[in-house]
Protein backbone atom coordinates (compact mmCIF):
# COMPACT_ATOMS: atom_id res chain seq x y z
CA UNK A 1 0.00 0.00 0.00
CA UNK A 2 1.53 3.49 -0.79
CA UNK A 3 0.68 6.23 1.64
CA UNK A 4 -0.39 9.73 0.14
CA UNK A 5 -0.27 12.98 1.91
CA UNK A 6 -2.68 15.85 0.70
CA UNK A 7 -3.02 19.18 1.59
CA UNK A 8 -5.79 20.65 3.52
CA UNK A 9 -8.09 21.95 0.55
CA UNK A 10 -8.30 18.61 -1.12
CA UNK A 11 -8.63 16.95 2.85
CA UNK A 12 -11.79 18.42 2.90
CA UNK A 13 -12.95 17.98 -0.61
CA UNK A 14 -11.85 14.65 -0.79
CA UNK A 15 -13.60 13.93 2.80
CA UNK A 16 -10.54 11.90 3.91
CA UNK A 17 -8.09 12.00 6.84
CA UNK A 18 -4.64 13.27 7.00
CA UNK A 19 -3.30 10.79 5.18
CA UNK A 20 -4.33 7.92 2.63
CA UNK A 21 -3.22 4.57 1.60
CA UNK A 22 -3.62 3.39 -1.82
CA UNK A 23 -3.48 -0.18 -3.76
CA UNK A 24 -1.55 1.75 -6.78
CA UNK A 25 -1.69 -1.10 -9.94
CA UNK A 26 1.23 0.40 -11.64
CA UNK A 27 4.41 2.33 -8.67
CA UNK A 28 5.28 5.67 -10.86
CA UNK A 29 3.31 9.08 -9.98
CA UNK A 30 0.51 8.72 -12.35
CA UNK A 31 -0.29 5.55 -11.22
CA UNK A 32 -0.61 7.12 -7.59
CA UNK A 33 -2.43 9.63 -9.35
CA UNK A 34 -4.65 7.35 -11.14
CA UNK A 35 -5.09 5.31 -7.88
CA UNK A 36 -6.67 8.89 -5.96
CA UNK A 37 -8.80 9.84 -8.52
CA UNK A 38 -10.71 6.35 -8.72
CA UNK A 39 -10.41 6.44 -5.04
CA UNK A 40 -11.75 9.70 -4.56
CA UNK A 41 -13.39 11.07 -7.91
CA UNK A 42 -14.39 14.30 -6.27
CA UNK A 43 -10.59 14.98 -6.52
CA UNK A 44 -10.58 14.43 -10.20
CA UNK A 45 -9.53 17.76 -11.90
CA UNK A 46 -8.43 19.27 -8.54
CA UNK A 47 -4.54 17.91 -8.95
CA UNK A 48 -4.82 17.70 -12.54
CA UNK A 49 -6.60 18.63 -16.01
CA UNK A 50 -9.22 16.54 -16.50
CA UNK A 51 -8.13 16.32 -20.85
CA UNK A 52 -4.75 17.00 -20.87
CA UNK A 53 -2.99 15.54 -17.29
CA UNK A 54 -1.19 18.35 -17.00
CA UNK A 55 -0.29 18.95 -13.13
CA UNK A 56 -1.85 22.20 -11.74
CA UNK A 57 0.64 24.89 -12.02
CA UNK A 58 0.41 25.24 -8.22
CA UNK A 59 0.78 21.47 -7.59
CA UNK A 60 3.71 19.87 -6.29
CA UNK A 61 4.31 16.44 -5.27
CA UNK A 62 7.48 15.73 -3.13
CA UNK A 63 9.19 12.46 -1.74
CA UNK A 64 12.46 11.32 0.38
CA UNK A 65 12.73 15.07 0.06
CA UNK A 66 13.04 14.98 -3.45
CA UNK A 67 11.20 17.32 -5.70
CA UNK A 68 9.35 15.33 -8.63
CA UNK A 69 6.79 17.57 -9.82
CA UNK A 70 8.55 18.06 -13.00
CA UNK A 71 8.72 13.86 -13.43
CA UNK A 72 6.68 12.25 -16.33
CA UNK A 73 3.64 10.46 -15.63
CA UNK A 74 5.79 7.22 -15.72
CA UNK A 75 8.47 7.98 -13.58
CA UNK A 76 8.98 5.37 -10.92
CA UNK A 77 7.96 6.30 -7.50
CA UNK A 78 11.23 6.14 -4.97
CA UNK A 79 11.55 2.81 -3.14
CA UNK A 80 10.67 3.70 0.18
CA UNK A 81 7.62 5.24 -1.47
CA UNK A 82 6.41 1.75 -3.00
CA UNK A 83 7.47 0.31 0.74
CA UNK A 84 5.48 1.91 2.40
CA UNK A 85 7.82 3.68 4.97
CA UNK A 86 7.71 7.04 3.29
CA UNK A 87 4.40 8.97 2.06
CA UNK A 88 4.07 10.48 -1.38
CA UNK A 89 3.11 13.99 -0.62
CA UNK A 90 0.77 16.45 -2.59
CA UNK A 91 1.47 20.05 -1.90
CA UNK A 92 0.39 23.06 -2.78
CA UNK A 93 2.62 25.79 -3.94
CA UNK A 94 3.77 28.50 -1.29
CA UNK A 95 2.93 31.26 -4.46
CA UNK A 96 0.01 29.56 -5.15
CA UNK A 97 -3.64 30.63 -4.40
CA UNK A 98 -4.88 34.19 -3.88
CA UNK A 99 -4.80 36.98 -0.81
CA UNK B 1 -44.44 34.44 7.66
CA UNK B 2 -42.17 35.40 4.49
CA UNK B 3 -37.93 34.68 4.76
CA UNK B 4 -35.19 35.66 3.42
CA UNK B 5 -32.16 33.99 2.62
CA UNK B 6 -29.03 36.10 1.13
CA UNK B 7 -26.24 33.50 -0.67
CA UNK B 8 -23.03 35.68 -0.46
CA UNK B 9 -19.99 34.33 -1.95
CA UNK B 10 -16.49 35.73 -0.60
CA UNK B 11 -12.88 35.02 -1.36
CA UNK B 12 -12.56 32.44 1.09
CA UNK B 13 -15.97 31.05 1.60
CA UNK B 14 -19.94 31.39 1.24
CA UNK B 15 -21.87 32.81 3.94
CA UNK B 16 -25.32 32.12 4.29
CA UNK B 17 -27.24 34.97 5.72
CA UNK B 18 -31.11 34.42 6.87
CA UNK B 19 -33.95 36.90 8.48
CA UNK B 20 -37.14 36.71 8.71
CA UNK B 21 -39.58 39.29 6.63
CA UNK B 22 -39.08 42.08 8.83
CA UNK B 23 -34.93 42.26 7.61
CA UNK B 24 -34.17 43.13 11.03
CA UNK B 25 -32.04 40.47 12.81
CA UNK B 26 -29.98 38.03 10.88
CA UNK B 27 -28.71 34.49 11.31
CA UNK B 28 -25.17 34.11 9.77
CA UNK B 29 -23.83 30.28 8.48
CA UNK B 30 -20.43 30.04 7.41
CA UNK B 31 -17.79 30.16 5.73
CA UNK B 32 -19.23 27.14 3.97
CA UNK B 33 -15.94 25.76 1.82
CA UNK B 34 -13.58 27.54 3.97
CA UNK B 35 -10.68 29.39 2.00
CA UNK B 36 -12.03 28.67 -1.62
CA UNK B 37 -13.28 31.68 -3.73
CA UNK B 38 -17.15 31.49 -4.44
CA UNK B 39 -17.73 33.46 -7.15
CA UNK B 40 -21.50 32.37 -6.75
CA UNK B 41 -24.04 31.06 -5.11
CA UNK B 42 -27.62 31.23 -6.63
CA UNK B 43 -30.94 29.05 -5.77
CA UNK B 44 -33.14 27.89 -8.01
CA UNK B 45 -36.45 29.62 -8.67
CA UNK B 46 -38.19 26.19 -9.25
CA UNK B 47 -37.15 24.73 -5.64
CA UNK B 48 -35.27 27.28 -3.70
CA UNK B 49 -33.63 24.90 -1.56
CA UNK B 50 -31.80 23.72 -4.00
CA UNK B 51 -28.74 25.90 -4.49
CA UNK B 52 -26.09 25.74 -6.79
CA UNK B 53 -22.32 27.33 -6.42
CA UNK B 54 -18.96 27.81 -7.72
CA UNK B 55 -15.92 27.06 -5.48
CA UNK B 56 -12.42 27.85 -6.79
CA UNK B 57 -8.96 28.34 -6.12
CA UNK B 58 -5.66 29.02 -7.70
CA UNK B 59 -4.15 25.70 -6.30
CA UNK B 60 -7.22 23.15 -7.49
CA UNK B 61 -9.32 24.53 -9.82
CA UNK B 62 -12.89 24.45 -10.07
CA UNK B 63 -15.09 22.66 -7.66
CA UNK B 64 -19.08 22.95 -7.95
CA UNK B 65 -21.32 22.09 -5.15
CA UNK B 66 -24.86 21.89 -4.63
CA UNK B 67 -27.28 21.64 -1.77
CA UNK B 68 -30.97 20.11 -1.36
CA UNK B 69 -31.33 21.52 1.90
CA UNK B 70 -30.82 25.45 1.47
CA UNK B 71 -27.57 25.14 2.23
CA UNK B 72 -27.13 23.61 5.27
CA UNK B 73 -25.38 20.35 3.51
CA UNK B 74 -23.17 20.36 0.26
CA UNK B 75 -22.05 17.80 -1.66
CA UNK B 76 -19.26 18.42 -4.90
CA UNK B 77 -20.73 17.73 -8.27
CA UNK B 78 -18.91 17.44 -11.75
CA UNK B 79 -16.22 19.97 -12.53
CA UNK B 80 -15.29 18.95 -15.86
CA UNK B 81 -15.85 21.71 -18.44
CA UNK B 82 -14.31 21.00 -21.59
CA UNK B 83 -14.92 23.25 -24.53
CA UNK B 84 -16.48 21.63 -27.71
CA UNK B 85 -14.37 21.15 -30.38
CA UNK B 86 -10.96 22.64 -31.06
CA UNK B 87 -11.61 25.97 -28.43
CA UNK B 88 -9.08 28.30 -30.76
CA UNK B 89 -7.77 31.60 -29.91
CA UNK B 90 -8.93 35.40 -28.90
CA UNK B 91 -7.74 38.45 -28.81
CA UNK B 92 -5.01 38.58 -25.75
CA UNK B 93 -4.81 41.95 -23.36
CA UNK B 94 -2.39 43.23 -26.43
CA UNK B 95 -4.65 42.30 -29.42
CA UNK B 96 -2.27 39.03 -30.32
CA UNK B 97 -4.39 35.78 -31.04
CA UNK B 98 -4.85 33.91 -27.76
CA UNK B 99 -5.89 30.11 -26.85
CA UNK B 100 -8.67 29.92 -25.40
CA UNK B 101 -8.00 28.22 -21.91
CA UNK B 102 -10.87 27.22 -19.15
CA UNK B 103 -10.22 29.25 -15.79
CA UNK B 104 -13.19 29.24 -13.31
CA UNK B 105 -16.73 29.73 -13.25
CA UNK B 106 -18.11 32.99 -12.85
CA UNK B 107 -21.93 32.62 -12.69
CA UNK B 108 -24.49 30.10 -12.14
CA UNK B 109 -28.03 30.32 -13.58
CA UNK B 110 -30.45 27.75 -12.80
CA UNK B 111 -33.72 27.29 -15.30
CA UNK B 112 -36.36 29.18 -14.36
CA UNK B 113 -38.44 25.77 -14.27
CA UNK B 114 -35.85 23.01 -13.63
CA UNK B 115 -33.86 22.75 -10.71
CA UNK B 116 -31.74 20.26 -12.19
CA UNK B 117 -30.55 22.46 -15.50
CA UNK B 118 -28.24 25.16 -14.77
CA UNK B 119 -26.14 27.16 -17.26
CA UNK B 120 -22.51 28.16 -16.37
CA UNK B 121 -20.87 31.40 -17.30
CA UNK B 122 -17.23 30.85 -17.31
CA UNK B 123 -13.32 32.59 -18.21
CA UNK B 124 -12.65 32.16 -20.61
CA UNK B 125 -15.72 33.06 -21.80
CA UNK B 126 -17.97 30.89 -22.84
CA UNK B 127 -21.65 29.34 -21.94
CA UNK B 128 -22.06 26.12 -20.46
CA UNK B 129 -25.30 23.60 -19.80
CA UNK B 130 -26.00 21.05 -17.44
CA UNK B 131 -29.12 19.32 -17.64
CA UNK B 132 -28.45 16.96 -13.87
CA UNK B 133 -28.01 19.14 -11.69
CA UNK B 134 -24.18 19.87 -12.14
CA UNK B 135 -23.03 16.25 -12.89
CA UNK B 136 -21.89 16.76 -15.99
CA UNK B 137 -21.46 19.92 -18.82
CA UNK B 138 -21.73 21.11 -21.75
CA UNK B 139 -20.84 23.72 -24.25
CA UNK B 140 -23.09 25.78 -25.92
CA UNK B 141 -21.09 26.62 -28.63
CA UNK B 142 -22.80 28.78 -30.28
CA UNK B 143 -22.14 31.55 -28.26
CA UNK B 144 -18.13 31.13 -28.87
CA UNK B 145 -18.66 30.34 -32.37
CA UNK B 146 -20.65 32.21 -33.46
CA UNK B 147 -18.29 34.83 -35.53
CA UNK B 148 -17.04 37.52 -33.13
CA UNK B 149 -14.96 35.29 -31.25
CA UNK B 150 -11.27 35.89 -32.24
CA UNK B 151 -12.15 39.76 -31.52
CA UNK B 152 -13.19 39.10 -27.57
CA UNK B 153 -10.39 40.10 -25.21
CA UNK B 154 -10.57 40.18 -21.43
CA UNK B 155 -11.09 42.57 -19.10
CA UNK B 156 -9.14 43.60 -16.66
CA UNK B 157 -10.50 40.91 -14.33
CA UNK B 158 -10.01 38.36 -17.22
CA UNK B 159 -12.49 37.23 -20.11
CA UNK B 160 -15.63 36.27 -18.53
CA UNK B 161 -19.34 35.10 -18.95
CA UNK B 162 -20.40 36.68 -16.10
CA UNK B 163 -24.13 37.49 -16.71
CA UNK B 164 -26.75 34.93 -17.92
CA UNK B 165 -30.33 36.63 -17.83
CA UNK B 166 -33.32 34.22 -18.89
CA UNK B 167 -36.68 35.75 -20.05
CA UNK B 168 -39.17 34.53 -18.47
CA UNK B 169 -41.84 34.87 -21.19
CA UNK B 170 -39.70 33.18 -23.69
CA UNK B 171 -38.08 29.96 -22.65
CA UNK B 172 -36.30 30.19 -26.39
CA UNK B 173 -34.24 33.77 -25.31
CA UNK B 174 -31.40 34.06 -23.13
CA UNK B 175 -28.91 37.13 -23.01
CA UNK B 176 -25.53 36.85 -22.15
CA UNK B 177 -23.03 39.17 -21.15
CA UNK B 178 -19.00 38.80 -21.56
CA UNK B 179 -16.17 41.10 -20.45
CA UNK B 180 -14.95 42.35 -22.54
CA UNK B 181 -17.00 41.27 -25.69
CA UNK B 182 -20.25 42.83 -24.84
CA UNK B 183 -24.13 41.12 -24.61
CA UNK B 184 -25.47 38.66 -27.01
CA UNK B 185 -28.63 37.38 -27.15
CA UNK B 186 -29.87 33.85 -28.26
CA UNK B 187 -33.77 33.09 -29.36
CA UNK B 188 -33.26 29.54 -29.86
CA UNK B 189 -32.04 28.25 -26.38
CA UNK B 190 -28.87 29.02 -26.71
CA UNK B 191 -28.19 27.29 -30.17
CA UNK B 192 -27.39 30.35 -31.62
CA UNK B 193 -26.21 33.82 -30.77
CA UNK B 194 -25.45 37.31 -31.65
CA UNK B 195 -24.27 40.20 -30.65
CA UNK B 196 -26.30 43.20 -29.48
CA UNK B 197 -24.46 45.81 -29.03
CA UNK B 198 -25.65 48.40 -30.96
CA UNK B 199 -25.59 51.89 -29.25
CA UNK B 200 -22.16 51.18 -27.09
CA UNK B 201 -19.50 53.45 -27.27
CA UNK B 202 -16.18 52.39 -26.09
CA UNK B 203 -13.05 54.01 -26.01
CA UNK B 204 -10.95 51.48 -25.17
CA UNK B 205 -11.14 49.86 -28.59
CA UNK B 206 -10.26 51.06 -31.95
CA UNK B 207 -13.63 51.24 -33.20
CA UNK B 208 -15.78 52.94 -30.61
CA UNK B 209 -19.11 51.77 -31.80
CA UNK B 210 -17.58 48.48 -33.01
CA UNK B 211 -20.04 45.29 -32.88
CA UNK B 212 -18.16 43.56 -30.06
CA UNK B 213 -15.03 44.10 -27.81
CA UNK B 214 -17.16 46.06 -25.63
CA UNK B 215 -16.81 45.64 -21.31
CA UNK B 216 -20.07 45.13 -20.50
CA UNK B 217 -20.21 45.07 -16.57
CA UNK B 218 -23.73 43.92 -15.94
CA UNK B 219 -27.17 43.39 -17.30
CA UNK B 220 -30.76 43.36 -15.38
CA UNK B 221 -33.95 42.93 -16.44
CA UNK B 222 -37.23 42.99 -14.73
CA UNK B 223 -39.96 40.07 -14.56
CA UNK B 224 -42.75 41.15 -15.90
CA UNK B 225 -40.55 43.53 -18.75
CA UNK B 226 -38.46 41.12 -20.70
CA UNK B 227 -37.86 43.06 -23.20
CA UNK B 228 -36.09 46.14 -21.44
CA UNK B 229 -32.58 45.37 -20.36
CA UNK B 230 -30.72 47.65 -17.98
CA UNK B 231 -26.91 47.77 -18.62
CA UNK B 232 -24.05 49.15 -16.27
CA UNK B 233 -21.36 48.79 -18.74
CA UNK B 234 -17.36 49.81 -17.92
CA UNK B 235 -18.61 53.51 -18.57
CA UNK B 236 -22.00 54.51 -18.90
CA UNK B 237 -25.38 52.93 -17.89
CA UNK B 238 -27.50 51.78 -20.57
CA UNK B 239 -30.63 50.73 -21.69
CA UNK B 240 -32.44 49.14 -24.46
CA UNK B 241 -36.27 48.69 -25.27
CA UNK B 242 -36.09 45.91 -27.42
CA UNK B 243 -34.22 43.17 -26.01
CA UNK B 244 -30.75 44.67 -26.98
CA UNK B 245 -31.62 45.74 -30.46
CA UNK B 246 -30.22 48.73 -29.64
CA UNK B 247 -29.33 50.84 -26.34
CA UNK B 248 -29.30 54.66 -25.01
CA UNK B 249 -27.09 55.86 -22.65
CA UNK B 250 -29.44 56.90 -19.25
CA UNK B 251 -26.24 57.77 -17.09
CA UNK B 252 -28.02 61.08 -16.84
CA UNK B 253 -26.71 63.16 -13.58
CA UNK B 254 -24.88 60.27 -12.25
CA UNK B 255 -21.74 61.55 -10.45
CA UNK B 256 -19.67 59.14 -12.25
CA UNK B 257 -21.12 56.25 -14.65
CA UNK B 258 -18.08 54.12 -14.01
CA UNK B 259 -19.48 50.88 -11.83
CA UNK B 260 -20.37 46.99 -12.10
CA UNK B 261 -23.12 46.37 -10.70
CA UNK B 262 -27.41 47.17 -11.45
CA UNK B 263 -30.61 45.53 -10.31
CA UNK B 264 -34.47 46.50 -10.68
CA UNK B 265 -36.79 46.98 -8.12
CA UNK B 266 -39.05 43.86 -7.62
CA UNK B 267 -42.13 46.10 -7.84
CA UNK B 268 -41.72 48.45 -10.10
CA UNK B 269 -39.39 48.23 -13.56
CA UNK B 270 -38.68 51.42 -14.13
CA UNK B 271 -36.66 52.07 -10.49
CA UNK B 272 -32.88 50.66 -10.99
CA UNK B 273 -30.22 50.91 -8.55
CA UNK B 274 -26.43 51.09 -9.52
CA UNK B 275 -23.58 52.04 -7.38
CA UNK B 276 -20.98 54.90 -8.84
CA UNK B 277 -17.40 53.99 -8.68
CA UNK B 278 -14.93 56.81 -8.93
CA UNK B 279 -13.36 55.62 -12.28
CA UNK B 280 -11.61 52.50 -13.81
CA UNK B 281 -8.36 53.13 -12.38
CA UNK B 282 -10.07 53.85 -9.02
CA UNK B 283 -12.38 51.67 -7.59
CA UNK B 284 -13.79 53.17 -4.79
CA UNK B 285 -16.77 55.96 -4.24
CA UNK B 286 -16.06 59.05 -4.79
CA UNK B 287 -14.36 61.26 -2.35
CA UNK B 288 -15.21 58.14 -0.02
CA UNK B 289 -18.45 58.47 0.61
CA UNK B 290 -20.80 55.12 -0.09
CA UNK B 291 -23.85 55.62 -1.87
CA UNK B 292 -26.28 53.85 -4.22
CA UNK B 293 -28.49 55.97 -6.68
CA UNK B 294 -31.78 55.29 -7.41
CA UNK B 295 -33.82 56.36 -10.42
CA UNK B 296 -37.28 55.90 -10.19
CA UNK B 297 -37.28 57.03 -13.91
CA UNK B 298 -35.89 53.80 -15.55
CA UNK B 299 -32.82 55.99 -15.98
CA UNK B 300 -31.75 59.46 -16.84
CA UNK B 301 -32.75 61.15 -12.86
CA UNK B 302 -30.88 59.71 -10.44
CA UNK B 303 -31.51 60.08 -6.41
CA UNK B 304 -28.33 59.54 -4.55
CA UNK B 305 -29.33 56.75 -1.40
CA UNK B 306 -27.09 57.47 1.61
CA UNK B 307 -28.76 56.72 5.31
CA UNK B 308 -26.89 54.18 6.79
CA UNK B 309 -24.20 54.20 4.40
CA UNK B 310 -20.51 55.15 5.19
CA UNK B 311 -19.64 59.03 4.45
CA UNK B 312 -16.42 59.26 4.87
CA UNK B 313 -13.34 57.12 4.49
CA UNK B 314 -14.85 53.97 2.68
CA UNK B 315 -12.67 53.31 -0.61
CA UNK B 316 -14.35 50.21 -1.51
CA UNK B 317 -15.55 48.28 -4.14
CA UNK B 318 -18.69 46.14 -5.27
CA UNK B 319 -18.40 43.81 -7.61
CA UNK B 320 -20.43 43.04 -10.43
CA UNK B 321 -22.86 40.01 -8.74
CA UNK B 322 -23.08 42.21 -5.86
CA UNK B 323 -26.38 43.52 -5.48
CA UNK B 324 -29.94 41.90 -5.79
CA UNK B 325 -33.31 42.84 -4.18
CA UNK B 326 -35.72 40.49 -2.73
CA UNK B 327 -39.60 40.51 -3.89
CA UNK B 328 -41.16 41.48 0.05
CA UNK B 329 -43.21 44.28 0.14
CA UNK B 330 -40.93 47.03 0.59
CA UNK B 331 -38.84 45.56 -1.63
CA UNK B 332 -35.25 44.69 -0.47
CA UNK B 333 -32.27 45.92 -1.97
CA UNK B 334 -28.80 44.50 -0.73
CA UNK B 335 -25.30 44.51 -1.86
CA UNK B 336 -21.98 43.85 -0.59
CA UNK B 337 -18.24 45.09 -0.88
CA UNK B 338 -14.41 43.87 -1.37
CA UNK B 339 -14.48 45.29 2.34
CA UNK B 340 -16.39 42.52 3.58
CA UNK B 341 -19.49 44.39 3.92
CA UNK B 342 -23.12 43.55 2.98
CA UNK B 343 -25.50 46.13 3.11
CA UNK B 344 -29.73 45.66 3.72
CA UNK B 345 -32.25 48.10 2.93
CA UNK B 346 -35.85 46.68 3.77
CA UNK B 347 -37.72 49.75 2.33
CA UNK B 348 -36.53 50.26 -1.63
CA UNK B 349 -33.61 51.87 -1.11
CA UNK B 350 -34.05 54.95 1.77
CA UNK B 351 -32.48 53.66 4.53
CA UNK B 352 -29.33 51.26 4.76
CA UNK B 353 -28.20 49.02 7.53
CA UNK B 354 -24.98 45.91 7.38
CA UNK B 355 -25.76 42.71 7.89
CA UNK B 356 -22.53 41.66 8.20
CA UNK B 357 -19.04 43.86 9.00
CA UNK B 358 -16.27 41.60 8.83
CA UNK B 359 -16.55 39.10 5.97
CA UNK B 360 -13.77 38.29 3.57
CA UNK B 361 -14.03 40.62 0.15
CA UNK B 362 -17.54 40.10 -1.16
CA UNK B 363 -17.49 38.69 -4.89
CA UNK B 364 -21.51 38.24 -5.33
CA UNK B 365 -24.91 38.85 -3.60
CA UNK B 366 -28.07 36.85 -4.51
CA UNK B 367 -31.22 36.67 -2.30
CA UNK B 368 -34.10 34.56 -2.25
CA UNK B 369 -37.50 35.35 -0.88
CA UNK B 370 -39.31 32.47 0.67
CA UNK B 371 -42.60 31.12 1.67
Amino acid sequence: MIRVILPAHLRTLGRTGSEITLDVKAPTIGGVLDAIEESYPTLQGAIRDHVTLQRRPFVRYFACEQDLSHEPLDFPLPGPVVAGAEPFLIVGAIAGGSF
Amino acid sequence: MSKVRVLVGTRKGAFVLTSDGKREKWDVSGPHFAGWEIYHVKGSPADPNRLYASQSSGWFGQQIQRSKDGGATWEPMGNKFVYDGVPGTHQWYDGTPHPWEFKRVWHLEPSLSDPDKVYAGVEDAALFESTDAGQTWNELSGLRGHGTGPHWAPGAGGMCLHTIVIDPSNPQRMYVAISAAGAFRTDDAGKTWRPINHGLHSQHIPDPDAEVGHCVHRIAMHRSRPGTLFMQKHWDVMRSDNAGDSWQEVSGNLPTDFGFVIDVHAHEPETIYVVPIKSDSEHFPIDGKLSVYRSRSGGNEWERLTKGLPEKDCYVNVLRDAMAVDSLDKCGVYFGTTGGQVYASADSGDNWSPIVHDLPAVLSVEVQTLA
